[in-house]
């Protein structure tokens, strides 16, 4: 095997030490995808992309941030915004693909719902898809500290506290997360390095986990359909692209997730250029302090839903379904006790439970969003029971389920 | 043989990772506390001549809001027996001394003078001059900080008798 031959050109003396035709025939061009899929099937594509740009805006606001309680708040909203050339730039772009990818992950969630595609197989590329969630939703959280401003400082300490798990009382456990009494320069700096290290790090391994998941199921399609891959693919390469019903990843379905990609980029960038505002909330250009809390404290709107979860119940209760909320999407694929993994709109009752659930944490968005008080609590307390009935019916409502 | 030899290296090896591993999770854990010097600077002195009645204070003690209220007559006159047990007295007048965090999620609650009570904004919880909980979602009444009387003045971060008296009998956690 060592064996090394003279080169006959660059490409060659590269391949034989690093085997990359090799490399590129697993990874592109003979990693089969399914003709029969839409738009929807970018979104994986358009996330990738979306976390390289919060990567580069961040690599270039960090080079003037500084992480300390006296200084966060200017060296953000007066260096990096005012000094700092196209220092707004990063920014903006860094806020608005934080607000978005949420926005993205969520459609990327409902489509795989929608179309059964965390079955019969699938399981590790959703659970290693909801790791990317919760990675995702620590990243954001974390960096929403770092301008320190009111917001950053009161949420801090609402979602630090929740850690005292409520009649437990574990507030030791509080202030050693925090690292002091409250937050303060401690917080600060640990927060800052999750955010910038830590965290990145550990979503860069999963998504190497998740794109693992894919390669031995391959995506799923719109009709559910189980394809006999070896067959599909041996048809393509014999000549028969039209009778077969899979195409290549690269370069010919890369082509058109680029453009999803690219279409997807000019909405961005419209936001970037003339709405990043609805990313930055005005309470936050006030800087921290200890000792005033803004009149209505709520979280940036991708957490609205399971903060609306937690908001009509007391302490412990409400943690209790804050804590059901966080972790019930892992156990979806084993939750669902139908084999059936087709579109939702064919699978009878399960249609019904797709709608109310998309349905239902849209209202608890918008109910987390409103002052907790009169009729908004009584439909966010609602909205919440319903969330909780949603999954414990799932099981049942799957069972009865016919196979298609 | 050999195959012994190698498992005796596995395990061997698995000895030393493991209480290397152990060691470097104990360091960090101890890493992650907070330092001695903020664990140590934890004590404020109230002069209590200085307050006026039903006009909320907002001290600071480690960093967390402290409210004080002297109470007016009024006050004294509709508080029950379990009311008073909560009131802290310095030079014969009564006072609220509570730390300033709603005890559902910290969020500081507003005090409204023409009603005498607060709200926590946050969730909509409610407490009244006492700092009892008139409304959930806080669990539990406004917490009483760690306080010794000294003559006029109040110690805040030290346990005088009178409030470790608070604390035996569940007043206070
Ligand atoms: C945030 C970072 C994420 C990235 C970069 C990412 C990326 C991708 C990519 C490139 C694909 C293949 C193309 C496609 O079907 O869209 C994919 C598929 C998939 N992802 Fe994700 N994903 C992310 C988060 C998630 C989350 C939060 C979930 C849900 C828990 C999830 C569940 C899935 C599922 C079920 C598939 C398979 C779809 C199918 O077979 O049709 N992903 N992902
Ligand atoms: S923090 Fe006061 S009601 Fe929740």
């Amino acid at each position: 095997m060592a064996h090394f031959t003279k080169a006959t050109s660059v490409h060659d003396w590269i391949n034989q030490r690093l085997g990359i035709d090799t490399v590129r025939r697993v990874m592109a061009t003979e990693y089969w995808i399914p003709k029969n899929i839409n738009f929807l099937w970018a979104m994986g594509m358009v996330l990738a992309i979306t976390f390289a740009l919060l990567l580069v805006s961040g690599i270039f606001l960090l080079m003037y941030y500084q992480p300390n309680v006296n200084t966060a708040f200017d060296s953000v909203n007066y260096t990096i915004m005012r000094e700092v050339d196209f220092g707004w730039l990063w920014r903006h772009v860094h806020g608005v693909a934080a607000s978005v990818v949420f926005l993205v992950i969520y459609i990327h969630m409902f489509t795989g719902i929608y179309y059964g595609s965390y079955k019969n197989g699938r399981e590790m590329i959703w659970i290693s898809g909801m790791l990317l969630f919760v990675t995702f939703s620590a990243e954001a959280f974390s960096g929403y500290m770092l301008p320190w401003g009111q917001m950053s400082y009161w949420a801090g300490m609402v979602i630090t506290n929740l850690f005292s798990l409520g009649g437990l009382h574990a507030d030791g456990i509080v202030e050693w997360i925090r690292g002091d009494y409250v937050p303060a320069q401690a917080f600060l700096d640990r927060f800052f390095m999750l955010h910038v290290l830590l965290l990145p790090l550990a979503i860069m391994g999963v998504i190497g986990l998740h794109f693992g998941a894919l390669r031995i199921p391959h995506v799923n399609n719109q009709d559910g359909e189980e394809l006999d891959f070896e067959k599909e693919a041996a048809k393509y390469k014999a000549g028969d692209k039209k009778g077969s019903k899979v195409i290549a990843f690269a370069n010919d379905f890369m082509s058109k997730d680029l453009f999803v990609v690219g279409i997807f980029l000019i909405f961005f960038f419209y936001l970037v250029f003339f709405h990043y505002d609805f990313a930055m909330d005005p309470v936050n250009f006030d800087p921290a302090d200890g000792l005033k809390t803004p009149a209505h404290i709520y979280p940036e709107w991708y957490f609205l839903w399971s903060y609306e979860i937690l908001r009509p119940f007391s302490t412990n209760i409400g943690l209790m379904a804050f804590g059901f909320a966080q972790v019930i999407f892992f156990l979806l694929p084993f939750l669902d006790r139908s084999p059936n993994a087709i579109p939702a709109n064919r699978r009878g009752l399960f249609s019904l439970w797709f709608w109310a659930m998309l349905v239902d944490m849209i209202v608890l968005t918008a109910m987390g969003k409103l002052p907790p008080e009169g009729i908004f609590s009584t439909i966010g307390l609602v909205a919440a029971l319903v969330f909780i009935g949603l999954w414990i019916a799932l099981p049942f409502i799957t069972k009865s389920e016919k196979k298609a | 043989m050999k195959n012994g030899r190698r498992a005796f290296m596995g395990k061997a090896f698995g000895a030393v990772a493991g209480v290397g591993a152990v060691a470097s999770l104990y360091a960090m854990k101890k890493s992650w506390d907070p330092l001695p010097s903020v664990r140590s600077a934890g004590f404020t002195t109230l002069d209590m001549s200085a307050y006026k009645e039903n006009e909320l204070v907002v001290e600071k003690w480690r960093g967390k809001p402290i409210f004080v209220l002297k109470k007016t007559a009024a006050m004294l006159a509709k508080q029950t027996d379990a009311d008073k047990a909560r009131d802290v007295l310095v030079n014969g007048e009564h006072y609220m001394v509570c730390i300033g965090l709603c005890t559902h999620l910290g969020c500081i609650p507003g005090y409204r003078p023409e009603s005498s009570d607060f709200l926590c904004a946050c969730h909509g919880g409610m407490y009244d001059f006492t700092g009892m909980v008139t409304k959930a979602p806080p669990p539990r009444g406004l917490d009483i900080p760690p306080f010794k009387v000294d003559g006029n003045k109040l110690v805040l971060g030290e346990e005088g008798p009178e409030y470790k008296k608070m604390k035996e009998t569940g007043i206070t956690l």
